[in-house]
Protein backbone atom coordinates (compact mmCIF):
# COMPACT_ATOMS: atom_id res chain seq x y z
CA UNK A 1 0.00 0.00 0.00
CA UNK A 2 2.56 2.25 1.33
CA UNK A 3 4.97 1.29 -1.71
CA UNK A 4 1.68 1.74 -4.15
CA UNK A 5 1.82 5.25 -3.28
CA UNK A 6 5.36 6.22 -3.11
CA UNK A 7 5.18 4.83 -6.44
CA UNK A 8 2.63 6.98 -7.54
CA UNK A 9 3.89 9.91 -6.04
CA UNK A 10 5.79 12.49 -8.23
CA UNK A 11 9.78 12.02 -8.06
CA UNK A 12 9.95 15.74 -8.63
CA UNK A 13 7.75 16.40 -6.10
CA UNK A 14 9.71 14.13 -3.56
CA UNK A 15 13.18 15.80 -4.41
CA UNK A 16 11.74 19.21 -3.95
CA UNK A 17 10.24 17.94 -0.34
CA UNK A 18 13.75 16.75 0.51
CA UNK A 19 15.36 20.15 -0.81
CA UNK A 20 12.46 21.92 1.47
CA UNK A 21 13.55 19.43 4.27
CA UNK A 22 16.84 20.21 4.26
CA UNK A 23 16.47 24.07 4.36
CA UNK A 24 14.61 23.71 7.24
CA UNK A 25 16.52 21.37 9.24
CA UNK A 26 19.31 23.84 8.21
CA UNK A 27 17.66 26.65 9.55
CA UNK A 28 15.90 24.24 12.51
CA UNK A 29 19.24 23.53 13.39
CA UNK A 30 20.47 27.05 13.76
CA UNK A 31 17.48 28.04 15.66
CA UNK A 32 18.34 25.19 18.44
CA UNK A 33 22.24 26.04 18.27
CA UNK A 34 21.68 29.69 18.97
CA UNK A 35 18.81 29.20 21.17
CA UNK A 36 19.60 26.64 23.62
CA UNK A 37 23.37 26.08 22.28
CA UNK A 38 26.35 27.02 23.92
CA UNK A 39 27.43 28.67 20.77
CA UNK A 40 28.74 31.93 21.37
CA UNK A 41 26.22 34.88 20.01
CA UNK A 42 29.25 36.46 19.11
CA UNK A 43 29.22 33.55 16.28
CA UNK A 44 25.89 32.48 15.86
CA UNK A 45 23.63 35.40 16.03
CA UNK A 46 19.64 34.01 17.09
CA UNK A 47 17.90 33.51 13.56
CA UNK A 48 14.74 35.40 14.90
CA UNK A 49 16.68 38.85 15.66
CA UNK A 50 18.66 38.23 12.14
CA UNK A 51 14.68 38.14 10.37
CA UNK A 52 14.37 41.34 12.38
CA UNK A 53 17.40 42.79 11.40
CA UNK A 54 16.15 42.11 7.75
CA UNK A 55 12.93 43.85 7.87
CA UNK A 56 14.44 46.42 9.86
CA UNK A 57 16.81 47.09 6.99
CA UNK A 58 14.68 46.90 4.24
CA UNK A 59 11.83 48.99 6.06
CA UNK A 60 14.46 52.00 6.73
CA UNK A 61 16.24 52.08 3.51
CA UNK A 62 18.99 52.73 5.28
CA UNK A 63 20.77 50.29 2.84
CA UNK A 64 20.38 52.52 -0.08
CA UNK A 65 23.47 54.95 -0.23
CA UNK A 66 25.72 51.85 -0.24
CA UNK A 67 23.65 49.28 -2.69
CA UNK A 68 24.11 52.81 -4.86
CA UNK A 69 27.79 53.11 -4.28
CA UNK A 70 27.71 49.33 -5.33
CA UNK A 71 25.65 49.59 -8.24
CA UNK A 72 27.15 52.88 -10.13
CA UNK A 73 30.80 50.92 -9.71
CA UNK A 74 28.92 48.00 -11.37
CA UNK A 75 27.05 49.86 -14.23
CA UNK A 76 30.61 51.90 -14.59
CA UNK A 77 33.11 49.04 -14.62
CA UNK A 78 30.71 46.64 -17.04
CA UNK A 79 30.18 49.26 -19.45
CA UNK A 80 34.24 49.85 -19.89
CA UNK A 81 34.70 46.17 -20.05
CA UNK A 82 31.51 45.85 -22.16
CA UNK A 83 32.85 48.34 -24.64
CA UNK A 84 36.33 47.38 -24.49
CA UNK A 85 36.17 43.53 -24.88
CA UNK A 86 33.46 43.39 -26.97
CA UNK A 87 35.77 46.18 -29.50
CA UNK A 88 38.50 44.76 -28.91
CA UNK A 89 37.28 41.17 -29.69
CA UNK A 90 35.47 42.12 -33.20
CA UNK A 91 38.63 43.65 -34.15
CA UNK A 92 40.99 40.95 -33.35
CA UNK A 93 38.10 38.21 -34.82
CA UNK A 94 38.23 39.56 -38.21
CA UNK A 95 42.19 38.35 -38.87
CA UNK A 96 42.77 34.41 -38.19
CA UNK A 97 46.72 35.67 -37.83
CA UNK A 98 45.37 38.43 -35.11
CA UNK A 99 43.29 35.28 -33.39
CA UNK A 100 46.92 33.72 -33.36
CA UNK A 101 48.66 36.27 -32.02
CA UNK A 102 46.06 38.02 -29.22
CA UNK A 103 43.84 34.54 -27.71
CA UNK A 104 46.41 32.96 -26.06
CA UNK A 105 47.65 36.33 -24.89
CA UNK A 106 44.30 37.26 -23.20
CA UNK A 107 43.33 33.49 -21.76
CA UNK A 108 46.71 33.15 -20.41
CA UNK A 109 46.58 36.74 -18.29
CA UNK A 110 42.57 35.21 -17.91
CA UNK A 111 43.97 32.45 -15.78
CA UNK A 112 45.92 34.23 -13.49
CA UNK A 113 43.97 35.19 -10.94
CA UNK A 114 43.35 39.47 -11.08
CA UNK A 115 42.23 39.92 -7.70
CA UNK A 116 46.31 39.60 -6.77
CA UNK A 117 46.63 42.99 -8.26
CA UNK A 118 43.92 44.76 -6.13
CA UNK A 119 46.76 46.48 -4.12
CA UNK A 120 48.03 48.11 -6.78
CA UNK A 121 44.83 49.38 -7.94
CA UNK A 122 44.44 50.74 -4.77
CA UNK A 123 47.96 52.01 -4.93
CA UNK A 124 47.13 53.68 -7.69
CA UNK A 125 43.20 54.67 -7.56
CA UNK A 126 42.86 55.08 -4.03
CA UNK A 127 39.88 53.64 -1.77
CA UNK A 128 37.25 55.06 -2.96
CA UNK A 129 35.30 53.70 -6.16
CA UNK A 130 37.91 53.79 -8.70
CA UNK A 131 39.78 51.05 -7.78
CA UNK A 132 36.69 49.23 -7.56
CA UNK A 133 36.14 50.35 -11.12
CA UNK A 134 39.10 49.75 -12.77
CA UNK A 135 39.42 45.82 -11.19
CA UNK A 136 36.05 44.93 -12.40
CA UNK A 137 36.23 46.26 -15.67
CA UNK A 138 39.68 44.08 -15.61
CA UNK A 139 38.72 41.25 -14.55
CA UNK A 140 35.54 41.18 -16.79
CA UNK A 141 36.88 42.06 -19.60
CA UNK A 142 39.14 38.63 -20.40
CA UNK A 143 35.60 36.54 -20.34
CA UNK A 144 33.88 39.41 -22.53
CA UNK A 145 36.40 39.62 -24.88
CA UNK A 146 37.59 35.80 -25.36
CA UNK A 147 34.44 34.86 -26.01
CA UNK A 148 33.82 37.98 -28.40
CA UNK A 149 36.73 36.50 -30.25
CA UNK A 150 35.71 32.78 -30.44
CA UNK A 151 31.84 34.01 -31.46
CA UNK A 152 33.26 36.22 -34.23
CA UNK A 153 35.85 34.08 -35.08
CA UNK A 154 34.28 30.42 -35.41
CA UNK A 155 31.59 31.41 -37.53
CA UNK A 156 31.02 28.51 -40.05
CA UNK A 157 32.84 29.64 -43.20
CA UNK A 158 29.93 28.36 -45.35
CA UNK A 159 27.46 31.02 -44.62
CA UNK A 160 30.15 33.60 -44.83
CA UNK A 161 31.23 32.74 -48.52
CA UNK A 162 27.56 31.95 -48.91
CA UNK A 163 26.86 35.67 -48.16
CA UNK A 164 29.42 36.69 -50.30
CA UNK A 165 28.88 35.34 -53.48
CA UNK A 166 25.30 36.41 -53.16
CA UNK A 167 26.52 39.69 -53.09
CA UNK A 168 26.13 40.46 -49.40
CA UNK A 169 27.98 44.28 -48.63
CA UNK A 170 29.98 44.39 -44.78
CA UNK A 171 27.06 45.92 -43.03
CA UNK A 172 24.45 43.05 -44.36
CA UNK A 173 27.47 40.69 -44.13
CA UNK A 174 28.00 41.93 -40.32
CA UNK A 175 24.06 42.29 -39.52
CA UNK A 176 22.46 38.65 -40.73
CA UNK A 177 25.46 36.93 -40.90
CA UNK A 178 27.99 37.53 -38.57
CA UNK A 179 25.87 39.23 -35.54
CA UNK A 180 23.54 36.06 -35.19
CA UNK A 181 26.36 33.35 -35.53
CA UNK A 182 28.37 35.15 -32.65
CA UNK A 183 25.68 36.68 -30.28
CA UNK A 184 24.75 33.56 -28.15
CA UNK A 185 28.80 33.18 -27.61
CA UNK A 186 29.04 36.90 -27.06
CA UNK A 187 26.32 37.20 -24.59
CA UNK A 188 27.40 33.43 -22.67
CA UNK A 189 31.13 35.62 -22.56
CA UNK A 190 28.78 39.15 -21.25
CA UNK A 191 27.18 37.00 -18.48
CA UNK A 192 30.06 35.82 -17.60
CA UNK A 193 31.46 39.08 -17.32
CA UNK A 194 28.95 40.31 -15.25
CA UNK A 195 29.20 37.58 -12.84
CA UNK A 196 32.59 38.27 -12.12
CA UNK A 197 32.51 42.02 -12.34
CA UNK A 198 29.96 41.72 -9.37
CA UNK A 199 32.14 39.29 -7.57
CA UNK A 200 35.06 41.27 -7.65
CA UNK A 201 33.85 44.23 -6.66
CA UNK A 202 31.96 43.60 -3.91
CA UNK A 203 34.89 41.23 -2.98
CA UNK A 204 37.41 44.76 -3.37
CA UNK A 205 35.15 46.51 -1.40
CA UNK A 206 35.24 43.98 1.37
CA UNK A 207 39.24 44.31 1.10
CA UNK A 208 39.78 47.91 0.95
CA UNK A 209 36.89 50.66 0.99
CA UNK A 210 35.11 53.51 2.07
CA UNK A 211 32.00 52.60 0.66
CA UNK A 212 29.40 50.24 -0.73
CA UNK A 213 28.13 46.77 0.51
CA UNK A 214 31.16 45.01 0.86
CA UNK A 215 32.27 48.13 3.05
CA UNK A 216 29.36 47.68 5.11
CA UNK A 217 29.50 44.13 5.76
CA UNK A 218 32.97 44.12 6.94
CA UNK A 219 32.14 47.33 9.24
CA UNK A 220 29.58 45.68 10.84
CA UNK A 221 32.01 42.24 11.19
CA UNK A 222 34.11 44.63 12.97
CA UNK A 223 31.46 46.28 15.51
CA UNK A 224 30.83 42.44 16.22
CA UNK A 225 27.29 43.54 15.20
CA UNK A 226 26.93 39.97 14.17
CA UNK A 227 22.74 39.72 13.87
CA UNK A 228 22.90 43.14 11.41
CA UNK A 229 26.10 41.80 9.48
CA UNK A 230 23.92 38.08 8.75
CA UNK A 231 20.88 40.32 7.68
CA UNK A 232 23.41 42.63 5.22
CA UNK A 233 24.53 38.94 3.94
CA UNK A 234 21.32 37.80 3.49
CA UNK A 235 20.79 41.20 1.64
CA UNK A 236 23.38 41.35 -0.42
CA UNK A 237 23.21 37.48 -1.71
CA UNK A 238 19.80 38.10 -2.59
CA UNK A 239 20.81 41.57 -5.04
CA UNK A 240 23.32 39.65 -6.10
CA UNK A 241 21.11 36.13 -7.32
CA UNK A 242 18.20 38.62 -8.41
CA UNK A 243 21.19 40.19 -10.84
CA UNK A 244 22.67 36.83 -12.07
CA UNK A 245 18.64 35.95 -12.43
CA UNK A 246 17.82 38.88 -15.05
CA UNK A 247 21.23 38.54 -16.80
CA UNK A 248 20.48 35.14 -17.09
CA UNK A 249 16.93 36.11 -18.47
CA UNK A 250 18.34 38.82 -20.86
CA UNK A 251 20.76 36.31 -22.39
CA UNK A 252 18.20 33.78 -22.76
CA UNK A 253 15.84 36.66 -24.19
CA UNK A 254 19.15 37.79 -26.63
CA UNK A 255 19.40 34.10 -27.59
CA UNK A 256 16.06 33.20 -29.39
CA UNK B 1 73.99 29.03 -64.68
CA UNK B 2 75.89 31.36 -62.16
CA UNK B 3 74.34 34.50 -63.85
CA UNK B 4 70.80 32.71 -63.18
CA UNK B 5 71.04 32.33 -59.13
CA UNK B 6 70.78 35.73 -58.10
CA UNK B 7 67.92 36.34 -60.46
CA UNK B 8 65.34 33.56 -58.91
CA UNK B 9 67.05 34.31 -55.22
CA UNK B 10 66.54 38.19 -55.72
CA UNK B 11 66.17 39.49 -52.23
CA UNK B 12 63.21 41.02 -51.77
CA UNK B 13 62.74 43.98 -49.54
CA UNK B 14 63.86 43.39 -45.60
CA UNK B 15 60.39 44.20 -44.55
CA UNK B 16 58.53 42.05 -46.50
CA UNK B 17 60.68 39.45 -45.33
CA UNK B 18 60.03 40.06 -41.70
CA UNK B 19 56.77 40.40 -42.59
CA UNK B 20 56.54 36.98 -43.42
CA UNK B 21 58.39 35.64 -41.03
CA UNK B 22 56.25 36.68 -38.40
CA UNK B 23 53.01 35.75 -40.16
CA UNK B 24 54.42 32.37 -40.23
CA UNK B 25 55.85 32.67 -36.69
CA UNK B 26 52.37 33.91 -34.59
CA UNK B 27 54.53 33.13 -31.49
CA UNK B 28 56.72 35.45 -31.79
CA UNK B 29 54.87 38.27 -33.02
CA UNK B 30 52.90 37.69 -29.54
CA UNK B 31 56.17 37.99 -27.68
CA UNK B 32 56.80 41.14 -29.55
CA UNK B 33 52.75 42.45 -28.16
CA UNK B 34 54.46 41.78 -25.16
CA UNK B 35 57.46 43.16 -24.95
CA UNK B 36 55.78 46.55 -26.47
CA UNK B 37 53.92 46.37 -23.64
CA UNK B 38 56.71 46.23 -21.29
CA UNK B 39 58.39 49.20 -22.58
CA UNK B 40 55.50 51.68 -22.55
CA UNK B 41 55.37 50.80 -19.22
CA UNK B 42 59.11 51.65 -18.61
CA UNK B 43 58.57 54.89 -20.21
CA UNK B 44 55.53 56.14 -18.80
CA UNK B 45 57.57 54.96 -15.43
CA UNK B 46 59.97 56.43 -16.02
CA UNK B 47 59.43 59.59 -17.09
CA UNK B 48 55.19 60.16 -16.90
CA UNK B 49 53.71 58.70 -13.87
CA UNK B 50 54.47 60.04 -10.13
CA UNK B 51 57.47 57.15 -8.79
CA UNK B 52 55.06 57.09 -5.68
CA UNK B 53 52.86 55.04 -7.72
CA UNK B 54 54.68 53.26 -10.38
CA UNK B 55 57.79 51.93 -10.62
CA UNK B 56 59.23 50.66 -14.27
CA UNK B 57 59.35 46.71 -14.60
CA UNK B 58 63.86 46.79 -15.15
CA UNK B 59 63.57 48.31 -11.18
CA UNK B 60 61.32 45.68 -10.30
CA UNK B 61 63.31 43.15 -12.05
CA UNK B 62 66.47 43.73 -10.11
CA UNK B 63 64.51 44.38 -6.64
CA UNK B 64 62.91 40.78 -6.68
CA UNK B 65 66.25 39.83 -4.99
CA UNK B 66 65.61 42.99 -2.90
CA UNK B 67 62.03 41.46 -1.28
CA UNK B 68 63.27 37.97 -1.50
CA UNK B 69 65.20 39.19 1.22
CA UNK B 70 63.05 41.55 3.17
CA UNK B 71 62.78 39.77 6.67
CA UNK B 72 59.98 37.60 6.57
CA UNK B 73 58.56 37.55 3.42
CA UNK B 74 60.19 33.76 2.37
CA UNK B 75 58.46 32.91 5.05
CA UNK B 76 55.20 34.59 4.31
CA UNK B 77 55.41 33.27 0.38
CA UNK B 78 55.90 29.49 2.33
CA UNK B 79 52.70 29.69 4.48
CA UNK B 80 50.44 31.15 1.36
CA UNK B 81 51.58 27.93 -0.71
CA UNK B 82 51.11 25.62 2.50
CA UNK B 83 47.35 27.68 2.72
CA UNK B 84 47.41 26.50 -1.61
CA UNK B 85 48.57 22.94 -1.02
CA UNK B 86 46.48 22.16 1.84
CA UNK B 87 43.44 23.89 0.69
CA UNK B 88 43.75 22.62 -2.69
CA UNK B 89 43.92 18.52 -1.06
CA UNK B 90 40.89 19.08 1.00
CA UNK B 91 38.75 20.89 -1.31
CA UNK B 92 39.69 17.64 -3.90
CA UNK B 93 39.09 15.15 -1.55
CA UNK B 94 36.00 16.75 -0.40
CA UNK B 95 34.30 17.66 -3.57
CA UNK B 96 35.25 14.31 -5.33
CA UNK B 97 33.39 12.30 -1.92
CA UNK B 98 30.21 14.29 -2.26
CA UNK B 99 30.68 14.28 -5.78
CA UNK B 100 30.12 10.76 -5.69
CA UNK B 101 27.57 10.02 -3.44
CA UNK B 102 25.51 12.81 -5.24
CA UNK B 103 26.22 11.60 -9.04
CA UNK B 104 25.62 7.56 -8.28
CA UNK B 105 22.33 8.09 -7.01
CA UNK B 106 19.40 9.36 -9.44
CA UNK B 107 17.29 10.82 -6.73
CA UNK B 108 20.01 11.81 -4.80
CA UNK B 109 21.69 14.04 -8.04
CA UNK B 110 18.08 15.53 -8.38
CA UNK B 111 17.71 16.37 -4.79
CA UNK B 112 20.97 17.68 -4.19
CA UNK B 113 22.65 19.17 -6.84
CA UNK B 114 20.11 22.47 -7.24
CA UNK B 115 21.42 23.13 -3.78
CA UNK B 116 24.95 22.64 -4.56
CA UNK B 117 24.53 24.92 -7.64
CA UNK B 118 22.76 27.44 -5.26
CA UNK B 119 25.63 27.25 -3.34
CA UNK B 120 28.37 27.86 -6.05
CA UNK B 121 25.75 30.21 -7.53
CA UNK B 122 26.27 32.72 -3.88
CA UNK B 123 29.12 35.20 -3.86
CA UNK B 124 30.98 33.63 -0.99
CA UNK B 125 32.99 37.15 -0.89
CA UNK B 126 30.50 38.46 1.50
CA UNK B 127 30.58 35.68 4.21
CA UNK B 128 34.48 36.20 3.99
CA UNK B 129 34.38 38.46 7.40
CA UNK B 130 32.32 35.12 8.97
CA UNK B 131 35.44 32.78 8.04
CA UNK B 132 37.57 35.05 9.88
CA UNK B 133 35.58 35.23 13.11
CA UNK B 134 35.25 31.16 13.15
CA UNK B 135 38.45 30.29 11.97
CA UNK B 136 40.65 33.37 12.92
CA UNK B 137 43.23 35.69 11.46
CA UNK B 138 45.79 32.80 10.87
CA UNK B 139 45.96 29.86 7.67
CA UNK B 140 42.57 28.73 9.12
CA UNK B 141 40.58 30.89 7.72
CA UNK B 142 42.49 30.99 4.24
CA UNK B 143 42.13 27.04 4.18
CA UNK B 144 38.98 27.06 4.83
CA UNK B 145 37.77 29.82 2.66
CA UNK B 146 39.97 28.34 -0.55
CA UNK B 147 38.14 25.60 0.27
CA UNK B 148 35.17 26.27 0.14
CA UNK B 149 35.71 28.20 -3.21
CA UNK B 150 37.18 24.87 -4.06
CA UNK B 151 34.99 22.34 -3.39
CA UNK B 152 31.77 23.16 -5.17
CA UNK B 153 33.29 22.98 -8.80
CA UNK B 154 34.93 19.53 -7.96
CA UNK B 155 31.48 17.95 -6.55
CA UNK B 156 29.57 19.56 -9.60
CA UNK B 157 32.08 17.80 -12.18
CA UNK B 158 32.27 14.94 -10.80
CA UNK B 159 28.96 14.33 -10.30
CA UNK B 160 28.58 15.23 -13.71
CA UNK B 161 31.12 12.86 -14.87
CA UNK B 162 29.55 10.04 -12.92
CA UNK B 163 25.84 10.92 -14.36
CA UNK B 164 27.47 10.83 -17.88
CA UNK B 165 28.28 7.41 -17.76
CA UNK B 166 26.32 5.35 -20.48
CA UNK B 167 23.92 3.11 -18.76
CA UNK B 168 24.67 0.39 -21.08
CA UNK B 169 28.47 -0.17 -19.37
CA UNK B 170 26.86 -0.15 -16.35
CA UNK B 171 24.55 -2.69 -16.91
CA UNK B 172 26.78 -4.79 -19.02
CA UNK B 173 29.27 -4.96 -16.25
CA UNK B 174 26.24 -5.99 -13.85
CA UNK B 175 25.44 -8.52 -15.97
CA UNK B 176 28.42 -10.09 -15.86
CA UNK B 177 28.07 -10.59 -12.61
CA UNK B 178 30.37 -7.24 -11.42
CA UNK B 179 30.59 -6.33 -7.81
CA UNK B 180 29.46 -2.91 -6.45
CA UNK B 181 33.25 -2.31 -6.02
CA UNK B 182 34.29 -3.48 -8.95
CA UNK B 183 31.77 -1.31 -11.20
CA UNK B 184 33.32 1.46 -9.39
CA UNK B 185 36.77 0.24 -9.83
CA UNK B 186 36.54 -0.54 -13.50
CA UNK B 187 33.71 1.00 -14.78
CA UNK B 188 33.17 4.64 -12.91
CA UNK B 189 36.62 5.58 -12.04
CA UNK B 190 38.44 5.19 -15.40
CA UNK B 191 34.79 7.23 -17.06
CA UNK B 192 35.39 9.81 -14.46
CA UNK B 193 39.42 10.92 -14.94
CA UNK B 194 38.70 13.47 -17.64
CA UNK B 195 36.09 15.16 -15.75
CA UNK B 196 38.19 14.46 -12.56
CA UNK B 197 41.45 16.65 -14.33
CA UNK B 198 39.02 18.98 -15.61
CA UNK B 199 37.50 19.69 -12.02
CA UNK B 200 40.86 19.96 -10.46
CA UNK B 201 42.04 22.91 -12.69
CA UNK B 202 38.70 24.71 -11.52
CA UNK B 203 39.59 23.76 -7.82
CA UNK B 204 43.02 25.03 -8.71
CA UNK B 205 41.79 28.68 -9.97
CA UNK B 206 38.79 28.44 -7.06
CA UNK B 207 41.04 27.80 -4.12
CA UNK B 208 43.46 30.56 -5.25
CA UNK B 209 41.13 33.30 -5.50
CA UNK B 210 39.55 32.42 -1.89
CA UNK B 211 42.80 32.13 -0.62
CA UNK B 212 43.97 35.28 -1.90
CA UNK B 213 40.75 37.34 -1.11
CA UNK B 214 40.92 35.79 2.42
CA UNK B 215 44.43 36.68 2.47
CA UNK B 216 44.08 39.96 1.56
CA UNK B 217 41.53 40.78 3.84
CA UNK B 218 43.47 40.58 6.88
CA UNK B 219 46.58 38.26 7.49
CA UNK B 220 49.23 38.24 9.87
CA UNK B 221 52.00 36.13 8.77
CA UNK B 222 50.75 35.51 4.51
CA UNK B 223 51.55 37.37 1.77
CA UNK B 224 48.48 39.53 2.33
CA UNK B 225 50.70 41.31 5.49
CA UNK B 226 52.86 42.17 3.14
CA UNK B 227 50.94 43.59 0.32
CA UNK B 228 49.74 45.90 2.82
CA UNK B 229 52.78 47.37 4.19
CA UNK B 230 54.20 47.35 0.89
CA UNK B 231 51.18 49.71 -0.18
CA UNK B 232 50.90 51.72 2.38
CA UNK B 233 54.81 52.40 2.73
CA UNK B 234 53.75 53.74 -1.23
CA UNK B 235 57.36 51.00 -2.22
CA UNK B 236 55.30 49.98 -5.72
CA UNK B 237 58.69 48.35 -6.58
CA UNK B 238 58.48 45.71 -4.04
CA UNK B 239 54.46 45.40 -4.18
CA UNK B 240 54.93 44.63 -7.94
CA UNK B 241 57.42 42.14 -7.38
CA UNK B 242 56.01 40.70 -4.90
CA UNK B 243 52.73 40.55 -6.71
CA UNK B 244 54.79 39.35 -9.49
CA UNK B 245 56.12 36.54 -7.99
CA UNK B 246 52.78 35.12 -6.91
CA UNK B 247 51.32 35.66 -10.15
CA UNK B 248 54.12 33.57 -11.58
CA UNK B 249 53.42 30.59 -8.43
CA UNK B 250 49.70 31.19 -9.78
CA UNK B 251 50.77 30.62 -14.08
CA UNK B 252 53.29 27.97 -12.96
CA UNK B 253 49.98 25.96 -10.40
CA UNK B 254 47.54 26.69 -13.05
CA UNK B 255 49.97 25.17 -16.00
CA UNK B 256 50.67 22.19 -13.36
CA UNK B 257 46.79 21.04 -13.69
CA UNK B 258 46.38 22.17 -17.12
CA UNK B 259 48.94 19.73 -18.30
CA UNK B 260 47.58 16.69 -16.13
CA UNK B 261 44.48 17.39 -17.53
CA UNK B 262 45.61 17.22 -21.47
CA UNK B 263 47.62 14.55 -20.57
CA UNK B 264 44.67 11.99 -18.39
CA UNK B 265 42.15 13.46 -20.46
CA UNK B 266 43.66 11.81 -23.95
CA UNK B 267 43.24 8.69 -23.15
CA UNK B 268 39.17 8.89 -24.44
CA UNK B 269 39.86 10.58 -27.24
Amino acid sequence: MTAGRAKGWNDRTLSRLVQLGFAVVLLLAWYLAATWGQVSHLLLPNPVEVWHQFIGILASGEFLPDLRVTLTELAVAFAISTSLGISTGYFVSRSPYAIKVFEPLFAGIFSIPIILFLPLYVLFFGLGPASKIALGATISFFPIVLNTIAGFGNVDRVLTTAARSMGASNLQMFRHVLLPAALPVVLAGLRMGFTVALLSIIGSETIASLAGLGHRIVNLAENMDMARMFAYIAFVVAIAAFLNAAVSALEARGRR
Amino acid sequence: MTTLAPAVTAPKPLTLRVRRWFLRHPAAARLGVVVILFVIWEIAARFFVDPNFLSPPSRVIVSIDDVLATQGVPQALRVTFYELAVSFVLAVVLGVILGLSIGLGRFAHRSFMPIILLLYGTPQITILPIFVLLFGIGPASKIAFGVSHGVFPVTILVAAGVQNIKPIYLVSARSMGASRWHILRHVIFPHMIPSFFTSMRLAMTGVLLGVLLAELYVSTAGIGYFTSVFTQDFDPTKLIGLVSILAAMAVVLNEVVRRAELHYGRWRS
